[in-house]
């Protein structure tokens, strides 16, 4: 496994064990069940009596989809801050700040590498915990390493999103990612390396209309958002009301425009087969 | 003409140049040497105060310019600059865009090339069936089919770019639209023509950048070029657009040309006449026609998708 060398030590995922005093009760946004808090983790954040995905941390993702939750994660390069000085009624910086202490993350994303199912691949993923997943440079700049890593490593790239689309207090210099990142993808495509697209909830605008639909697989999430314009935009453009389950996964594969919606119990394995068939 | 808020003086003059000329035709009784003197005063005055007025536009008032409703579109682009041209329509898979122009033609008589433009039309009826210069999934296609062929006959791609941005609708999602874009852009980027994308207007986010991702993006001195509206920049992070927070958000996003050759988020700019390009017409349709012209010659031979990938994944890093 000479490709994990390059990469700095594994690290392992660590699942809190909480108290029972510590223990919470999560409400399903779906059907509003009471679910347990620890069984939130095992249960990969599915509620159990009706099956509605809730939003997946990604540490616990990534925990779950790599082999014994063992993976590395791949720097990126610092990009610097704040490009525009952009104040809107609070400073860009102070945002930037505060979602770094809430995260613990650089930026809305990780880059890492590992085995599912024991085929080696590398992962970009967004965290929407993070200004709602927004591109900015920095999150650019991860999906162009890590598509660059895969292509040097000739190993599957599998992308995760969610994002809320640009990160406007970047301007321009966002709307550039969605060029970066398709101009990296065009590479590892002529690389002949497979693309793997999960789109997680909620997946728009300019992520949506880049990377996240460059997959030579896009596979998504029960119940994701996914569209370019959100649904408010829209309902407001045409003045009326969206239809049915409107830019929902489902409605999605329905329209033709993703491959399949998996179930996160059934994920690890779907991956895991398509990386090793297309790989 | 139509007189944007800021431009008040410049119609106020008018008004009173009118008038003069009017109660001159009318041969009232009074001092016509004066009032004839007064009218070529005015117009001189009228003349300087434009090209104040434009020399300092502010963010916001950039916007207004750059969404004049009186400014060369796409069509008069084409019909001034491309001669034999011929109209390609349709995307073979769901239907036709009326917001996109496209086809194949000598660029002023000389080199042959494909071009896209976006159109937001004049009319009412116009604007409407062109849902205002939105491009939906069939009219990005469209242009992918239209690169395509250029890139196998060997022609030159020009995009002539002025939307608000990508259609935000119902058929517009359930036909792909981030799909549309995200293709579009990969199209560009797969093809060994030089490409050259001039802003003319309204540079609106994903929707314009579908279309922009050349070897050189030229923007009109007025155009703009942003990831999102002001008001809708303004709502979002302001929350509320209004008089005072729109002009804020159009500051802070650095959305003029200026600011963007600046930013080296773009390649260069084309002058407009004074006082914009919706003040004449023809001349701004003549500099971007030489500039184009000019930008082919630089650019024969010289383009590849290699140096437009390697472009792209250099622009604005570090
Ligand atoms: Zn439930």
């Amino acid at each position: 496994m000479s490709w994990l060398t390059n990469f700095s030590k594994p690290k392992i995922s660590t699942r809190k064990k909480r108290g029972v005093s510590a223990s919470v009760w999560a409400k399903c946004p779906a059907c509003g069940d009471l679910i347990y808090d620890q069984d939130l983790v095992p249960n990969l954040y599915v509620c159990g009596a009706c099956g509605h995905h809730l939003r997946w941390p990604l540490k616990e993702r990534l925990a779950a989809w790599f082999d014994k939750g063992l993976y590395t994660e791949i720097p990126v390069p610092h990009m610097p801050d704040d490009p525009l000085q952009f104040k809107d009624r609070k400073r860009y910086k102070d945002r930037l700040k505060e979602a770094r202490k809430a995260t613990g993350r650089e930026d809305a994303f990780v880059v890492a590498s590992g085995e599912v199912g024991g085929n080696p691949c590398v992962v970009v993923a967004l965290d929407f915990d993070f200004m709602a997943g927004s591109m900015s440079r920095a999150v650019g700049e991860a999906v162009v390493v890590a598509a660059q890593a895969a292509q040097a490593a000739k190993t599957p790239l599998l992308a995760v999103t969610a994002s809320g689309g640009a990160r406007m207090q970047e301007s321009v210099f966002s709307l550039m990612q969605m060029a970066r990142t398709t101009a990296a993808l065009a590479d590892l495509r002529e690389a002949g390396v497979p693309y793997i697209v999960m789109l997680a909830d909620p997946t728009t605008g300019g992520v949506t209309a880049s990377f996240a639909m460059l997959g030579d697989v896009t596979l998504a999430e029960p119940g994701a958002l996914i569209g370019f314009a959100g649904p408010r935009v829209i309902a407001q453009t045409i003045g009326g009301t969206l239809p049915e389950g409107f830019q929902r996964a489902e409605y999605l594969k329905e329209h033709g425009m993703v491959d399949a919606v998996v179930a996160r119990g059934a994920q690890k394995t779907t991956i895991a087969r398509l990386i090793s068939l297309l790989g | 003409m139509h007189y944007l808020e800021f431009e008040k003086p410049l119609l106020e003059m008018t008004e009173r140049i009118t008038a003069l000329r009017t109660a001159l035709g009318k041969g009232e009784v009074g001092a016509e040497k004066d009032m004839e003197k007064e009218v070529a005063r005015l117009t001189v005055k009228q003349a300087r105060v434009a090209r104040l007025l434009y020399r300092n536009l502010d963010a916001a008032q950039k916007v207004q310019v750059a969404r004049h409703p009186g400014r060369p579109q796409g069509d008069d682009y084409i019909s001034a600059l491309l001669k034999d041209f011929v109209p390609l329509a349709g995307d073979r898979r769901f239907g036709e865009d009326k917001a996109i122009l496209a086809g194949i033609g000598l660029w002023q008589g000389t080199h042959k090339v494909a071009v896209v433009a976006t159109r937001k039309g004049k009319t009412t009826t116009q604007r409407l069936e062109r849902n205002f210069g939105m491009p939906k999934p069939e009219g990005y296609r469209t242009a992918m089919r239209v690169f395509d062929l250029a890139n196998r006959f060997g022609l030159p791609i020009i995009t002539l770019v002025d939307t608000p941005g990508a259609y935000p609708g119902i058929e517009a999602e359930e036909r792909g639209q981030a799909e549309a874009i995200a293709a579009s852009m990969s199209k560009l980027l797969d093809v060994n023509v030089p490409v050259i994308t001039i802003i003319t207007g309204e540079g609106g986010s994903g929707g314009a950048l579908a279309l922009a991702v050349a070897d050189e993006v030229l923007m009109l001195e007025h155009a703009v070029y942003s990831v999102i509206s002001p008001e809708g920049c303004a709502a979002i992070l302001w929350k509320e657009a209004n008089k005072e927070t729109i002009p804020q958000a159009a500051s802070a996003l650095k959305l003029t040309a200026q600011d963007l050759e600046k930013l080296g988020l773009i390649d260069g700019l084309i002058k407009e006449p004074v006082g914009g390009a919706h003040r004449d017409e023809s001349l701004t349709i003549t500099r971007v026609g030489d500039t184009v012209s000019r930008t082919l010659l630089r650019l024969k031979g010289k383009s590849s998708k290699e140096n437009r990938r390697k472009k792209f994944l250099a622009l604005g890093h570090g």
